[in-house]
């Protein structure tokens, strides 16, 4: 997985799957590229304007991805543009179903991240720098096995690939 | 000489399920006994499967999709998923639950899919319910319930414990919503997370089974992975006739190493209510008392059983809901609600000013049967008050128990419903 360059969005704590895409749209369809406009919308009607114009780095405080196991919270996400999500702690069920479809999760001390900063994260690499800032944000390392399953592309990628868990 | 500590419930669980000796922290790959999906999530694992490439089930009788989050569906676009559940049960043999069967944690006990000592997972956060039941069960996403439907397996980090002792006696008017509203606000919306709990004391051996499923309902809302409970002769009891599966129930090690302990009295517990937006928003009812009310919600997977018909009934019988108000009832499954009817509490409810919506998880996720107006008041036996939680950003939710919401339509405001049990 190579270094990924984008600006920060920064949101605050306890940001449940509601609100990343509401149950009035989540239901209604399949269709993720069509949800995605929804996306965060009842804390930020412009989220996914801003972001899918350039991609970003979605940055938020603790228990990130609370509530619903709905997977629709990280393929809006992804279907905005959002290239990983920074935050200081997450949500169980979000944490697994953003590995499972491919969207990268850091955990790190976000209060060193301002709205509008720009990031550069290399997962593999292990760092995360904030260009803005000029200044290195130590990251917590992945699970070696969700570790795995992001580098393979998602769980489906890898049940594909080796015909069921091979962990 | 080291001494090693029993286990958990969840270590015994997974132990089991695993063929290793699982302690918290462990990651094992388990044997799922049962996988669960809803119409907000099973069209998507069912892309996931064809993205996995695969065709058949491990175990077709051990996997189940119900229609309950937007049943009937009130738009094409919902229909078009429906018709893709069916399809999807026509084409692989899982048993498909339609309109009106009911919520989906209602109806994966009830109908004996699940029994003490099993592994659950389902993809719904809510899947947390069958712990009362001593059931490992927990929320999933749809890629990782497609695995296990796929697999009849999935990973899992063995969670850490933590031990909740209540003790005491429940005054009138105050019930198992109550208690776990309570936990909620000491604990915290992720004062859990990544771990389990284990509910124990004499005042859990004096819930009915019902009231336990409330308080295991809520587990997620702390972030916790399951909210696990001993089988005792009352679960027992509740499984006759409902499943021929032998129920093979899981006690925790005396010696069991726990993360926290946390012990409360209920016998001074006043009713509690959790205040918009955030379900850990949690104080005494009374500091709320006259907030004008426009809706009342009693139903879901969290209070929508038979003793919460009846508790409802018994209160608003030969009573209206107030002019300013209005009361909706979902039942959480065909089998309540014809129990409710047999009982007489529909017929109750519907003199009192009631609309019965149908056996599912009603208004609670904001698709249909009752989206609240902007700046409007609802009080609801739910698990969520999130903005927007019911399709309105611009209304405000209050979580309670089914006495306080029954109490709150009856005034048209905020009330204790103590006063009604004296």
């Amino acid at each position: 997985m190579s270094a990924i360059q984008a600006r920060a969005f920064k949101y605050g704590d306890d940001i449940n799957t509601d609100y990343i895409i509401s149950g009035k749209h989540k239901f209604k369809s399949a269709d993720m590229a069509a949800m995605a406009v929804h996306a965060m919308e009842d804390l930020d009607p412009d989220y996914h304007a801003k972001v899918s114009r350039e991609g970003g780095f979605l940055v938020a405080g603790k228990n990130f991805g609370m509530g619903s196991s709905r997977e629709q919270a990280p393929l809006v996400l992804i279907h905005s543009d959002t290239r990983a999500v920074l935050a200081k702690s997450f949500a169980r069920i979000f944490y697994r179903n953003a590995i499972n479809t491919g969207l990268p999760v850091v955990e790190c001390d976000t209060d060193l991240i301002d709205d509008g900063d720009e990031l550069d994260l290399d997962l593999a690499a292990g760092y995360l720098k904030n260009v803005t800032k000029g200044t290195d944000i130590p990251v917590k390392p992945l699970p070696s096995v969700m570790a795995q399953l992001l580098e393979e592309g998602g769980l489906a990628a890898h049940f594909r690939k080796h015909g069921g868990f091979n962990i | 000489m080291i001494e090693i500590p029993g286990k958990t419930i969840a270590e015994k669980i997974l132990s089991a399920h695993s063929g290793t000796d699982a302690r918290a922290g462990d990651i094992v790959i388990a044997d799922v006994d049962f996988v669960m999906g809803q119409d907000g999530t099973t069209p998507l694992a069912i892309r996931a499967l064809a993205d996995m490439g695969v065709v058949e089930l491990f175990d077709a009788g051990k996997v189940a999709v119900v229609m309950d989050h937007s049943c009937p569906s009130p738009v094409e676009g919902v229909s078009e998923l429906h018709t893709m559940m069916r399809e999807f049960g026509k084409r692989t043999g899982a048993k498909v639950y339609d309109v009106g069967d009911g919520v989906c944690h209602q109806l994966i006990p009830e109908q004996g899919h699940v029994v003490p000592g099993d592994l659950v997972v389902g993809c719904d956060s809510h899947t947390c319910t069958y712990g009362a039941l001593n059931v490992f069960s927990t929320g999933v996403g749809s890629t990782d319930g497609a695995a296990a439907m796929a697999a009849g397996k999935l990973w899992f980090k063995v969670p850490e414990t933590i031990k909740i002792t209540l003790s005491g006696e429940l005054p009138p008017g105050v019930f198992s919503k109550d208690v776990i509203l309570a936990i909620a606000g000491e604990l915290g919306a992720d004062g859990a997370t990544y771990q389990a709990l284990e509910f124990a004391g004499p005042a859990i051996d004096a819930m009915s089974v019902e009231a336990r499923m409330t308080v295991s309902n809520m587990a997620i809302e702390v972030g916790a992975k399951a909210g696990l409970m001993r089988a005792d002769a009352k679960t027992l009891a509740w499984y006759e006739g409902r499943s021929e599966r032998e129920p093979a129930p899981v006690d925790p090690d005396a010696d069991a190493a726990y993360v926290r302990e946390l012990e409360l009295d209920v016998s001074g517990l006043e009713p509690q209510i959790a205040a918009p937006h955030q379900v850990d928003n949690v104080s005494p009812l009374v500091e709320f008392e006259g907030t004008p009310i426009q809706q009342g919600v009693i139903g879901t997977c969290t209070n929508g059983r038979l003793e919460d018909l009846g508790i409802a009934a018994s209160m608003l019988s030969g009573r209206r809901v107030h002019p300013d108000a209005r009361l909706i009832v979902a039942p959480a499954s065909r089998r309540i609600y014809l129990d409710a009817m047999a009982a007489g509490y529909i017929q109750t409810l519907v003199e009192a000013g009631a609309a019965v919506v149908t056996p599912g998880c009603g208004p609670c996720v904001g698709t249909h049967n009752g989206v609240p107006s902007d700046g409007e008041n609802v009080i609801s036996t739910a698990n969520r008050n999130f903005r927007g939680r019911m399709g309105n950003s611009e209304a405000f939710i209050y979580l309670a128990s089914p006495a306080a919401v029954a109490a709150s339509v009856i005034e048209g405001r905020i009330a204790d419903p103590r006063t009604y049990f004296e």
